[in-house]
């Protein structure tokens, strides 16, 4: 005891140099998350405020021109409440983000429960495909799919004109009407995500033990019981969270929406949440910004589940 | 006999358990269950054939075509394999002359590769110290920094696109390198930390201690024991990273306006735009060289995929 303090004298001869170290200690992991937080804060946690105020404020080309923006008060909400277009986004937000869940979520778990049961050879074969279908940039996969249903010289024209045997087929738009729009969209979308869940899902039921289903097998079950009363409630909860992540990658979705308009789809008649918010920008950043902050409260009431189940389990 | 009591028992135990009940003795290994253990194999690898199919048409596809003349790629009937093989569509995308109205691959690939190395280099940089800061040190705030960090990641980029867009503006940083690297350190800073601390809490404090109880410094104990054992999650947090900001398009599309500011997301879909129905064969070949390096990043870490997206609900 005396030796510590008269060394600490010896070093540095100031009374209070224990206070001192402990607040230095208690400083050092801030000082090390400083930059990243920095970052963060500026980067988005200033923006998301900063969205939240233009919302309630008249934000249009004169404001983007230096005009100091005017309180409008919940009228831009009200305003987009009451507009039908936004209603029209958010119901083909939801439909599509609804269709893209069941479809990713189904193949994938059927995928895996394929993987499962075939053998090496074969399980490295679809390891594969997945893997290569999930590595494409989104970008270049839309670019690819839009040339595959291209009007002209698309592949899928000429396989449907020789499969009915007629040229009907010759130059039909894929994209032009909404709903074959959405279909190729929900195609695309799927294709890059049903890898995920399909890898996620197969490292679950490899997780499931053996003994247990093959003494409901002994019991009698069969494969669709097993399924339900055995595998099911072991794969709940990565079921659950895959799904969430889905639901949430899904709403937000903009690149393979947005770049699929530019390959020939009627973006007024086709726009989701994100890209309703890009072209909106252009003209009203006040409305603009009603709509993303009605996005983020979705987003992170989407979330809450996820975030809860990843803090117990990662025993934060 | 219960479920339960069974599960401990052996393989072989259970099959004399099934014997001594009512099933007929054999029965398993009857001709006819042979022939449909047999049939389901068969109709189990088509369904593994059909899956690799559809996951790798697409790439297949973009390849094919990327190696055949225009003239081939617009001909009535389509050829499955490039025939007349050739690389000028590479040389097309490749040795494209600038022009001031248009971007090219050349300068779209160098700024993607700036963006990318500088948002690698400080991310990577500003997260290691992150990590260690939140999974080596207890202080107060630990676990809400934890749980922000989830929350942050679901605050999607498409609601903050404007405002974002005006901070870069003002601060004079439109169409320019540092001003993507900013904010693409935003993007990925969330879930670099989450993922790197994982992998600094996989590496036991114990085997510091131990090398400072050898006489260790307690710098180079983390430099001499703990770095080298984290050399694995740096990459593969890296390489996440990496294939993030190489694929961004959103902000890339709001901050990179001008022509030759383009990344590579960017010029492709402009290219696709200029040279739509005219030259099907070049677009594939960007397309492929966008997709390129991800691809092979991606195989790399692939297995790590997985684990890192869905944190901790593998473990069930």
């Amino acid at each position: 005891m005396t030796t510590t303090v008269s060394e600490a004298r010896a070093e540095q001869p100031t009374p209070d140099r224990p206070r001192k170290h402990t607040r230095k200690k208690r400083l050092t992991p801030w000082m090390m998350l400083a930059p990243a937080t920095i970052v963060l804060l500026v980067m988005t946690g200033y923006p998301l405020v900063k969205m939240a105020i233009n919302s309630f404020q008249k934000y249009g080309k004169a404001q983007i021109f230096g005009a100091p923006p005017e309180w409008l008060g919940l009228k831009n909400y009200t305003d987009t409440l009451t507009d039908p277009t936004f209603w029209a986004v958010a119901g083909r937000s939801f439909t599509l983000m609804a269709v893209l869940v069941v479809a990713t979520m189904s193949l994938g778990i059927l995928i895996a429960l394929l993987m499962m049961r075939v053998n090496g050879f074969f399980r490295l074969l679809i390891s594969i495909g997945l893997l290569l279908a999930w590595a494409m940039p989104p970008v270049s996969s839309v670019v690819v799919w839009g040339w595959i249903v291209d009007t002209k010289y698309g592949l899928l024209n000429w396989v449907l004109n020789t499969v009915t045997g007629t040229t009907d087929w010759s130059g039909h738009s894929w994209l032009i009407d909404p709903l074959s729009f959405y279909a190729v969209l929900t195609v695309i979308i799927t294709w890059m995500s049903v890898p995920f869940v399909a890898f996620t899902v197969y490292a679950g039921l490899t997780q499931v033990p053996d003994e247990v289903l093959e003494a409901a097998q002994l019991d009698g079950a069969g494969a669709v019981k097993r399924f339900g009363f055995i595998v099911l409630p072991y794969l709940r909860s990565i079921l659950l969270i895959t799904a969430v992540l889905q639901m949430i990658w899904d709403l937000r979705v903009f690149t393979q929406v947005y770049t699929l308009q530019g390959l020939g789809g009627i973006s007024s008649q086709t726009d989701v949440f994100g890209t309703y918010i890009f072209h909106l920008g252009s003209s009203n950043l006040g409305a603009a910004g009603a709509v993303s902050f009605i996005m983020v409260a979705m987003m992170l009431v989407i979330s809450i589940y996820y975030v809860r189940k990843t803090v117990k389990d990662e025993e934060i | 006999m219960s479920v339960a009591t069974r599960a401990p028992q052996t393989r072989a135990a259970e099959t004399a358990s099934v014997d001594s009940r009512h099933v007929t003795p054999g029965r398993r290994h009857s001709p006819t269950r042979r022939l449909k253990h047999a049939w389901s194999s068969t109709l189990w690898g088509t369904v593994s054939i059909i899956v690799f199919v559809c996951s790798v048409f697409p790439v297949y596809w973009m390849l094919n075509t990327s190696f055949k003349p225009n003239a081939d790629v617009i001909s009535p009937t389509p050829q499955w394999w490039p025939e007349n093989f050739t690389l000028r569509n590479y040389v097309t995308v490749l040795f494209e002359p600038a022009r001031p109205d248009r971007a090219n691959f050349p300068s779209a690939f160098m700024m993607s590769l700036a963006v990318t190395g500088l948002t690698l280099l400080i991310c990577l940089l500003f997260a290691f110290i992150g990590a260690i800061a939140v999974s080596r040190f207890k202080f107060r705030g630990r676990r809400q920094y934890i749980i922000a960090l989830l929350v942050i990641q679901m605050i999607p980029g498409e609601a903050l696109m404007f405002t974002i867009f005006g901070m870069v503006d003002s601060w004079r940083l439109l169409n320019t390198v540092i001003g993507l690297t900013i904010v693409y350190l935003a993007g990925v800073l969330p879930f670099t930390i989450w993922m790197l601390r994982g992998f600094v809490a996989g590496v036991p404090a114990d085997l510091e201690e131990a090398a400072m109880i050898d006489g260790c410094t307690r710098t180079q104990a983390f430099w001499k024991v703990t770095f080298p054992l984290l050399a694995p999650g740096l990459i593969s947090t890296g390489v996440f990273a990496f294939i993030q900001a190489w694929n961004e398009f959103l902000m890339a599309l709001i901050i990179m306006q001008g022509p030759g500011a383009y990344t590579l997301p960017i010029w492709l879909r402009a290219f696709q735009q200029a040279t739509q129905s005219t030259n099907w064969a070049a677009i594939m070949a960007g397309s492929t060289l966008l997709a390129l390096p991800v691809v092979i990043f991606f195989l790399f870490v692939q297995g790590r995929m997985t684990g890192g997206l869905v944190a901790g609900a593998v473990k069930g």
